[in-house]
């Protein structure tokens, strides 16, 4: 708008402080009274006085800028990844209150006898009868039994408090077994088996030979990794917390590092697991607007706005290209088919009808979906997209340029050019074409829009511009996630206005230009 | 007799064109590096104790009929295809002529009712436009036209889908039925099809009832611009009735024409948005026959939607001849 008033300052305000003075100096027919326009000019001061066409110039302008410029004063890359630490809960430990009874026996304390002896436990009986044999249960302590044969002789026990050895590899035979299980029941003492003599204290902790080698509980405390050894201590405090019922607790390790841990009881395996807060480097995907990152991060970790000005870059780019090739083809075949007339432009017409005919869209699914099959290179890929979408592009142009040619052919001013015997080659191209370059603009300006909405949705399904390239397109392409949809609207919306306003600024800035060109308008 | 004459010869030209188009289209799709055969021969040949690729590509081209040359599987194809016989969708694994029969239906339906919507927004609007030309009404219809011709469509749908199926939880993201489709009877079942079609008829609307209120305001303005609507004036008539009569009337001659043009392609249906909303049309179906290189289905597809362009063409001028008293054919 701005532009406008400017322009009109000049046109308006400055001859009439000439025509005041002029006015006396010249005569009524003098020719310097009136200002002559060059045509060009004519154009352009019809173009300003639209408005709308105006406004779409301000948009394309700002487009360039943002794409051309922008991609360079932006910080960050192309596809250059962002990463956040993240802290997440990950599983360290879990440990499970031992309810149930475990077995150590014999060779003849079989799987089968187990179940009978625990059915026997359960129902108060001192014997049970399996496979004619008799055999014997006592209770030992709290939660101990003993199974034994008619011989008397010791072939099992059920129990449920469990031996965590000191060193790995360490383990306790039957009698030792039993022993150490009726000690912990009797909260500890000194007890000899096979020999060797073993005390345990009140919390289960036993030594030999005044060596640690090992504690009982009825906690089964287990590292998930199988490289951790979790520390008795670890283990204690983890049993403290447990019984006084807290969610999270702090670990001082052997060096003095406190960790942090949580706990929480899993109903479905009645289990408790020990969480530890770990520091992990992510893509940072999805991240929200930032002053970093104005439109966040996409679902890569790269930054939506430096995609934004890449994608236009590439829209733009392509846009260009289409239309050179699709305005060369049709300008070179518009022109011969009109000036030759006759059989040439029977022909050419017949090529172009037949084009004009090819769904182009199914056409570039397909080549686009093959391409994908053959893992061509996304660089390549988008220069085969520009010469399908300008081979294609190119019929409508030529039909109307060699309509325009056909009629300037008859004109007098062509006549003179044969009188002065040019050569085809410069009467077509230097005395025709020139004529045609209005409806030529017209045509290429609405024609880029159109060329930039095709590249953007083949992107959109994939099949256009693809990653790690951006377009405008493939950015909006993340909305086919639902969530995206929902959430992330800070993805998709910009990239949809950018491509809508400069899609719409082609058409504008076309249709004023169609309007400006016109001699007829009479605004 | 004259206009005869020009449709025979229109015709004949438009089969010769169909001709060449089918041609093209067939060689790139033969020409394309990789397909359907191939994936399916490389799916084949892991399997255990398989043939190797080779043998199953050549079982594979020889059963699809894609042994034979480019030009030979052509004429092959052509004479078929004359015949009313497509071929057995790849994709779909029935004739494609049966597959077409199925899908239709819906994208006819879909397209014939937001045309109805068109026309009806359009027509007023571009009057009202080209009555008050450079008027605030004016910009503000041409610049609602030109940005529904300027919408990108896939974004179009997004926005329609955040507004009025998550924002407002009134339609299904996709599908053209409802989870409670099979306990329904058959009067709910029609509303709840058409409850699902809203969405993509408002689609379609928006997205081609730009280009129709240019159309009319530009040829509105031609007619407001003739000498006999000032004549009109000049007697003294009302300007109701100039519009309605003396103006309207003239301006549906190309509107007619432009209504015939597009009649074929009701048939064509609208590849982006059934496939975004999965409504299960002609589009749709072709879009993945496209994408997975079913070569019978999309060879029908695309003959069969540039004969369409072609009908509309040819449909297009011979009203312009019958409703335009004044054209003579040449």
């Amino acid at each position: 708008m701005a532009e406008d008033k400017n322009l009109h300052n000049v046109e308006d305000v400055n001859p009439d402080k000439e025509n005041v003075s002029a006015q006396e100096e010249y005569s009524l027919n003098d020719d310097r009274r009136v200002k002559v326009l060059s045509p060009g000019a004519m154009v352009a001061k019809r173009f300003f006085r639209n408005r709308t066409a105006v406004f779409g110039m301000a948009v394309l302008i700002i487009m360039f800028i943002f794409s051309f410029i922008g991609g360079l004063i932006t910080p960050y890359g192309e596809s250059e990844l962002f990463y956040r630490v993240d802290y997440q809960q990950k599983e360290y430990a879990s440990a499970i209150e031992n309810k149930e009874y475990r077995y150590k026996g014999t060779a003849d304390f079989s799987a089968i006898v187990q179940a009978q002896m625990l059915l026997a436990i359960n129902s108060h009986k001192d014997s049970f009868t399996w496979d004619k044999i008799n055999y014997y249960v006592a209770q030992e302590a709290d939660n101990l039994y003993r199974c034994s044969n008619e011989a008397g002789e010791l072939i099992g026990i059920a129990y449920k408090a469990i031996f965590n050895p000191a060193k790995q590899g360490t383990s306790l035979e039957l009698d030792a077994l039993l022993e150490t299980q009726k000690a912990y029941a009797n909260g500890g003492g000194t007890y000899t088996v096979g020999g060797e003599t073993y005390v345990m204290d009140a919390e289960g902790n036993i030594t030999k030979d005044g060596e640690d080698f090992g504690y009982i509980s009825v906690y089964n405390i287990q590292a998930l990794m199988s490289d951790v050894f979790l520390s008795r201590e670890f283990k204690e405090q983890v049993i403290a917390e447990i019984e006084a019922g807290v969610d999270d607790f702090v670990f001082t390790d052997v060096d003095g590092v406190e960790h942090e841990y949580k706990l929480a009881f899993v109903p479905a395996n009645n289990r408790y697991t020990i969480t530890q807060a770990t520091e992990t480097r992510v893509y940072d995907r999805y991240s929200a607007p930032s002053k970093e990152h104005p439109f966040g991060t996409d679902k890569n970790g790269m930054d939506v706005m430096t995609r934004l000005m890449y994608g236009g870059r590439v829209s733009l780019v392509i846009g260009f290209v289409v239309e050179f090739i699709a305005t060369a083809i049709a300008l070179i075949l518009g022109g011969i088919a009109g000036y030759f007339g006759g059989w040439v432009d029977n022909l050419i017409m017949r090529i172009v009808d037949i084009f004009y005919c090819i769904p182009s869209m199914p056409i570039l699914i397909i080549i686009g979906a093959a391409m994908d099959n053959a893992s061509v290179p996304p660089k390549t890929r988008m220069i085969y997209l520009m010469l399908i979408l300008g081979v294609l592009g190119w019929p409508g142009l030529a039909r109307l340029i060699r309509g325009q040619i056909l009629s300037l052919r008859e004109q007098e001013f062509m006549t003179a050019t044969e009188a002065t015997g040019l050569s085809y080659r410069r009467r077509i191209f230097q005395h025709l074409i020139p004529n045609v370059v209005p409806q030529t603009i017209v045509s290429v300006t609405m024609g880029l829009g159109g060329t930039i909405l095709t590249e953007s949705s083949l992107s959109f399904l994939g099949l256009g511009v693809r990653f790690p390239f951006a377009s405008w397109g493939n950015i909006i392409n993340d909305v086919n996630d639902t969530y995206v949809l929902q959430h992330y609207l800070f993805i998709w919306i910009p990239a949809g206005v950018l491509l809508l306003a400069t899609v719409l600024a082609f058409n504008l800035v076309g249709d004023g230009l169609r309007d400006a060109f016109d001699p007829k308008m009479k605004r | 007799m004259n206009t005869l004459r020009f449709v025979a010869k229109r015709i004949l030209l438009s089969v010769v064109i169909l001709f060449f188009v089918a041609l093209i289209i067939y060689t790139i799709m033969r020409c394309l590096p990789t397909s359907y055969i191939e994936n399916v021969a490389r799916a084949k040949a892991t399997q255990p104790n398989s043939k190797s690729y080779e043998e199953w590509m050549a079982q594979l081209s020889a059963t699809y009929g894609m042994d034979k040359g480019i030009i030979a599987g052509f004429f092959i194809w052509l004479g078929q295809a004359i015949r009313g016989n497509f071929g057995d969708s790849w994709q779909y694994t029935v004739p494609v002529i049966q597959k077409f029969k199925e899908c239709i239906g819906i994208s006819f339906w879909m397209s014939a009712i937001s045309m109805i919507f068109e026309w009806l927004i359009a027509i007023p609007l571009g009057i009202i436009a080209a009555k008050k030309q450079y008027s605030r009404t004016d910009y503000a219809i041409s610049i609602v036209a030109i940005a529904c011709m300027s919408l990108p469509t896939f974004f179009l749908i997004a926005l329609l889908k955040l507004v009025f199926c998550i924002k407002l939880p009134w339609f299904d993201l996709i599908g053209v039925v409802g989870r409670n489709y099979a306990q329904l009877d058959a009067w709910g079942r029609f509303l709840d099809r058409a409850h699902h079609l809203v969405l993509p008829i408002v689609t379609l609307v928006l997205i081609s009832i730009g280009s129709l209120m240019r159309y009319v305001r530009t040829n509105m303005l031609e007619v407001l611009n003739a000498d006999y609507i000032r004549t009109a004036r000049a007697k003294g008539l009302s300007e109701r009735k100039v519009i309605n009569k003396h103006a309207f009337r003239n301006t549906l001659i190309p509107l007619v024409t432009f209504l015939g043009g597009s009649l074929p392609g009701l048939f064509g249906g609208a590849l982006f948005t059934e496939t975004m909303y999965s409504i299960p049309g002609i589009g749709y179906y072709s879009y993945h026959a496209m994408y997975a290189g079913d070569i019978p289905f999309s060879m029908f597809y695309m003959t069969f939607t540039a004969l369409l362009a072609l009908m509309g063409n040819l449909l297009a001028d011979v009203l312009y001849a019958v409703v335009d008293p004044r054209v003579r054919v040449s």
